[in-house]
């Protein structure tokens, strides 16, 4: 009986991985050059889809999405650079659609935040083990005094 | 250091955490400002919806404040805004220009004998690209053009009569006319 189940379960297993090409999401055609099905690929997956927000233009499907793609596919298509590619979904979004921002005035404390607070956090942590330091060794013997 | 002042550290720095956390309750995370407040309109070059074989441009626009207003007949907030429209230029004699995103010319004739044109003309775009030149990410969206083409203003979402008076028309200077 288990083995049977078993059986049965690792053929469902099977069949869900194979059928996982079947899902894609994007159904374009693959580029002729390898080198741009690396930059389409890259590019879609740091684009943000501004209808679903927490996707990226690569895993979802609205329409919005589907059309910019075929922007990205196009712009790689006519030979821009990645910079450009993005700078021209900036001027129209603008910062929000890319995952990572470029770095300037208006993002700086975004990029900043966490290494400011890993600062304060270590001055924190220093101050508490100088002052640690300085306590007498036997800090757990019963106080003689008050 | 005081003693006090080191208990209140952390907990000023966590009332400050807290108060990022509280002002991002109040923020519509679907509102994306447009990086075209106050920039020249992105370029418009579209069939006409009524008259196919002409073209409806920045040009015609110019001259009057003006409204471009992104829809289309799949989208729900725009049947919602629509009345708001037919009222924006029938008593404030407002030109609106559409942008038909998306959408099947034919439906969107049909739509418009049905609950009226609010439209001075129409621009179609099939595919969505004029509509990624705009930033568009959600119909209805809709825009206020100065009269050289400046844009002044952008509403996303369904416009009403409330939001019109007072999102809009203090941006608006005396207009002749």
């Amino acid at each position: 009986m288990i083995k049977r189940v078993s059986q049965v379960l690792s053929l469902v297993l099977a069949t869900l991985l194979l059928s996982a090409p079947v899902l894609a999401i994007d159904p374009q055609i693959p580029f002729s050059n390898a080198a741009d099905q690396v930059r389409y690929e890259q590019l879609t997956s740091e684009i943000r889809c501004l209808v679903c927000q927490n996707e990226t233009i690569a895993d979802s499907t609205a329409a919005l999405a589907v059309d910019l793609r075929r922007e990205v596919r196009r712009m790689v298509e006519e030979g821009m650079t990645n910079t450009e590619i993005k700078g021209f979904l900036v001027a129209r979004y603008g910062d929000f659609v890319l995952y990572r921002p470029q770095f300037k005035s208006t993002t700086a404390l975004l990029w900043l935040a966490p290494f400011l607070l890993l600062v304060i956090g270590g001055i924190a942590f220093t101050v508490v083990l100088k002052r640690r330091s300085m306590l007498p060794k036997d800090i757990d013997a019963p106080l003689m005094n008050d | 250091m005081p003693k006090g002042l080191k208990f209140a550290f952390p907990i000023l720095a966590f009332a400050a955490l807290l108060g990022f956390f509280f002002i991002g309750l109040f923020r519509d995370p679907s509102y994306i400002p447009s990086p075209f407040i106050n920039q020249p309109a992105p370029g418009f070059d579209l069939p006409r919806l009524q008259a196919n074989d002409q073209r409806l441009t920045l040009i015609d626009m110019r001259g009057n404040y003006s409204l471009v207003n992104v829809w289309a007949t799949w989208c729900a907030g725009c049947r919602q805004e629509h009345e708001a429209l037919l009222s924006i230029v029938a008593d404030y004699n407002m030109p609106i220009y559409g942008l038909n995103w998306k959408d099947e010319p034919a439906k969107a004739k049909q739509w418009l004998r049905e609950l009226g044109n609010p439209y001075v003309a129409n621009g179609v775009d099939v595919i969505g690209t004029t509509a990624i030149d705009w930033g568009v990410y959600g119909a209805p969206e809709t825009f206020l053009l100065s009269p050289d083409g400046v844009v002044l203003h952008k509403h996303i979402g369904p416009l009403t009569l409330d939001i019109w008076r007072t999102d809009f028309m203090p941006l608006m200077q005396e207009q002749g006319g």
